[in-house]
């Protein structure tokens, strides 16, 4: 197959490639239900297998974080990654659907984050006497500005910048895995194309050529 | 309702040669066997996979599809990975022995770890196949680079692979399409090994740069190929081996067929087929052949062996030797990032390029003045590639550098907001990463066996490894990580984390962690000292072949795929002639 054909039917169907022979078709008929204990309750998406469609359901609806802790990572999250002139901010580019999925999916991060947020709010509690949701931005800030620091850190946040490192980690992944962190990034790939080599311009300005 | 008329049909049918694994010795071997006009009868344990079909497709999809964002979870390179399986297996168990480590990666799915490999594509050279010759460590293959060479041109023919002839005595010249042009931080990295005098030289991999036949489609540069690609532009068993074998219409393919042994007639000793667990009834069958073909990957070929026990081989089949199991051994490995200040803010543009490294350093190294024998390659990584789950991930250990601001002046480490935006702005494509993969010297001490007192959950006996790095291996490490930042000193960049030192093995990959494990049945000329002759053909059982990676007797710094593709096509050939002269 040529490419241009090729280019052109890409994402429409499997290119007609994937016509298997009558026996393997046969065997694919057998896919899907090798158990009869396991047939699928649910439709597996394409790319995931059974087992993988199985346990990415079975956490989608569990619930782990409540509605105000999901609250306090919105607000942090923006804190971290707010909208400037280039991009939007954390919570536009869907990073707290991200941090309520990503912290089931490696329970691992289950107690940091849930403590991280307990601590917060009671740093806020003995400051202002209300939750880090009920506090201005203004006053927001002036903990941000004690636990964003890891090298600056005084000794009674240590456990505050443990928790914001975490928070800043998922917050950068999660924004710049998204199509609003992508585009800000200027990742200009993942699409059919032809690598011609670094443009001119660039070999240029890094004194770089081909010819060495 | 299971449709299971396929597995008794099969039961029936003596096939003239019954092949286990579909990975790519055991697909070259069906390919090579149907095309001939034999019958044959394929078995593979996990599902049946086409990298075409859009059930299976994950090549152009974003991160944001993915729940996790790609993170590992589930399988161990991410979700998008074309590795049905991994490291560890559910109900798939295998052990460990003395407090030694070994990880065993298995891939259940047609095509086996094909589907998602490296398509890092080297001939074996001279050297490779003669090293105790040259060291006195270790053994001789008893076959050289001239038994190999035709077979290694067929497979660079049917398969295609991208490189430059460069003359290299041990990195022989091939028959290549042309290779994609370097990408910037390449080119910054050739530049500076010039300085070292560090080879570098335009990668070889199995990725078509130009159309080589009708069923497959071009290369058009989405670096994924670890997704295995729907176009079949890069080399995966599943579609360039098995699907045309399929087409033959002399190909039986059973996925969900969990080979339990090697069936023996008591009279002759011969092969008689191989007895299997579907995966999913758990019922037992037994497929019939004249030809038994193993080619289940080097640890799973070794476990069958040595499961297949009657009283002629009370040691396992093909193992009066007692060498089944004994001199496994995986690639070393060992790795570092680094960032480079002048790639800080820099354009951006498409920069995907293939799936994986466009240059490659073959080992340069003059072992008689280096504390350690043989030697590695070096695979780089880096650029402005699509962001995945860990993306940004400790910018806090970076962005408080000296001179890490585009003002110069130094600012406090981690942060937020604005100005933390634009830090990963800033940094993003300046990433580089090293990783040497190198050969170890295989020992009869590192070994798999049958673990006594486990089975699998379909009651088959797992294997047990025992397997230690020497000093040799540990050695080789060290000088890799001195190499690397001698390369990143040379480019002005700043290596990532601390230097990995001897608390580490510096930074020496555990045992099985490369996927690269060979030589468990290993051939030779001698039958006490080996498992099968030069052909590939087992000593004591002379219609049983093995077609995977257990017959090398040593690895190179090589990658086995291209040369278990070789010895495949090469033993392959051996079964058709001997079938004509009515030797089998």
């Amino acid at each position: 197959m040529k490419r241009r054909d090729y280019l052109k039917n890409i994402g429409l169907s499997s290119l007609g490639l994937a016509a298997l022979n009558p026996q393997v078709k046969a065997m694919e008929a057998l896919e899907g239900a090798p158990d009869p204990k396991k047939v699928a309750p649910i439709k597996v998406p394409n790319g995931r297998t059974l087992d993988e469609a199985e346990r990415d359901a079975k956490l989608m609806a569990e619930k782990f974080l409540n509605q105000h802790e999901l609250e306090t990572i919105t607000i942090l999250s923006d804190i971290i990654i707010p909208a400037d002139g280039k991009s939007g901010s954390a919570s536009q580019a869907g990073v707290t659907k991200f941090i309520e999925f990503i912290v089931k999916d490696k329970p691992e991060f289950k107690t940091p984050m849930r403590g991280g947020l307990r601590w917060i709010d009671g740093e806020s509690k003995r400051r202002f006497n209300k939750l880090f949701t009920e506090i201005t931005p203004k006053q927001r800030i002036e903990i941000v500005e004690d636990i964003a620091y890891p090298e600056k850190v005084k000794p009674q946040f240590s456990q505050g910048v443990t928790f914001f490192t975490l928070m800043r980690n998922l917050t950068a992944t999660g924004f710049y895995t998204s199509r609003i962190g992508l585009d800000d990034l200027g990742y200009k790939g993942n699409t059919p194309n032809e690598w011609k080599g670094v443009p001119e311009d660039v070999l240029k300005q890094y004194g770089l050529s081909y010819d060495d | 309702m299971i449709n299971s008329s396929i597995y008794i049909k099969s039961q029936q049918e003596v096939f003239d040669v019954v092949i286990v694994g579909s990975g790519a010795g055991g697909g070259m071997a069906a390919h090579m066997l149907t095309k001939a006009g034999a019958k044959v009868c394929l078995l593979e344990a996990g599902q049946p996979y086409d990298p075409a079909d859009p059930k299976n497709i994950t090549q152009l999809k974003w991160p944001y599809e993915s729940p996790r964002r790609g993170a590992n979870t589930t399988r161990p390179f991410g979700d998008f990975d074309a590795a049905y399986g991994g490291w560890e297996i559910d109900g798939e168990p295998y052990t460990r022995k003395d407090g030694t480590k070994f990880d065993w990666f298995r891939s259940r799915m047609v095509g086996g770890r094909t589907n998602h490999w490296g398509r890092i594509s080297l001939r074996f050279g001279p050297d490779d196949f003669k090293r105790k010759s040259l060291d006195g460590l270790g053994d001789d293959w008893p076959i050289g680079y001239d038994d190999m060479k035709p077979y290694y041109d067929k497979v660079d023919r049917l398969i295609g692979v991208f490189g430059t002839n460069e003359g290299l005595r041990n990195n022989p010249d091939g028959i290549f399409l042309p290779p994609p042009k370097a990408r910037l931080h390449e080119l910054m990295i050739k530049k500076a090994n010039k300085t070292l005098g560090i080879p570098t030289y335009p990668s070889r991999l199995s990725i078509l740069t130009k159309p080589i036949n009708n069923e497959r489609g071009q290369c058009f540069y989405c670096a994924q190929c670890s997704r295995a690609c729907q176009a079949y532009a890069d080399f995966s068993s599943s579609s360039v081996l098995v699907k045309p074998a399929a087409a033959t219409g002399n190909l039986t393919l059973l996925p969900f067929a969990m080979a339990r042994e090697v069936t023996t007639d008591p009279i002759s000793g011969l092969a008689t087929g191989v007895s299997y667990v579907h995966t999913g009834t758990l019922q037992e069958y037994t497929v019939r052949g004249k030809i038994v073909v193993l080619a289940a990957s080097a640890g799973e070929t070794a476990r069958l062996l040595l499961n297949s026990k009657s009283s002629r081989f009370p040691n396992g089949i093909a193992n009066s030797s007692g060498v089944v199991g004994k001199y496994i051994n995986d690639s070393t490995g060992a790795s570092r990032s680094a960032i480079i200040p002048s790639l800080f803010d820099r354009k951006t543009y498409n920069e995907d390029g293939v799936g994986g490294s466009h240059i490659y350093s073959p080992w340069w190294g003059d072992n008689s003045k280096l504390d350690f024998p043989r030697g590695y390659h070096i695979e780089y990584g880096g650029g402005m590639g699509m962001p995945s789950y860990g993306f940004g991930w400790g910018i806090e250990g970076l962005n408080g550098r000296e001179n890490f601001t585009r003002d110069g002046l130094k600012k406090a480490a981690g942060g937020y907001g604005a100005t933390l935006k634009e830090d990963y702005r800033r940094f993003y494509g300046a990433y580089v990463s090293f990783a040497g993969r190198g050969e170890p010297v295989p020992r009869e001490d590192n070994y798999c066996e049958i673990d006594p007192n486990v089975v699998d959950k379909y009651g088959i006996p797992v294997l047990r490894f025992h397997y230690k790095w020497s000093d040799y291996e540990i050695k080789q490490a060290k000088h890799m990580q001195d190499t690397f930042e001698q390369i990143i000193d040379a480019m002005g960049g700043k290596a990532m984390g601390k230097k990995p030192g001897a608390d580490t093995n510096y930074g020496l990959a555990d045992p099985g962690r490369i996927i690269h494990e060979v030589g468990t049945a290993r051939m030779g000329n001698n039958p006490s000292t080996s498992v099968v002759n030069s052909n590939c053909q087992a000593h004591d059982v002379k219609n049983l072949f093995l077609a995977d990676a257990a017959p090398f007797v040593s690895q190179g710094d090589k990658n086995a795929t291209w040369t278990i593709l070789a010895l495949s096509m090469r033993t392959s050939e051996y079964i058709i002639d001997q079938r004509k002269k009515a030797n089998l």
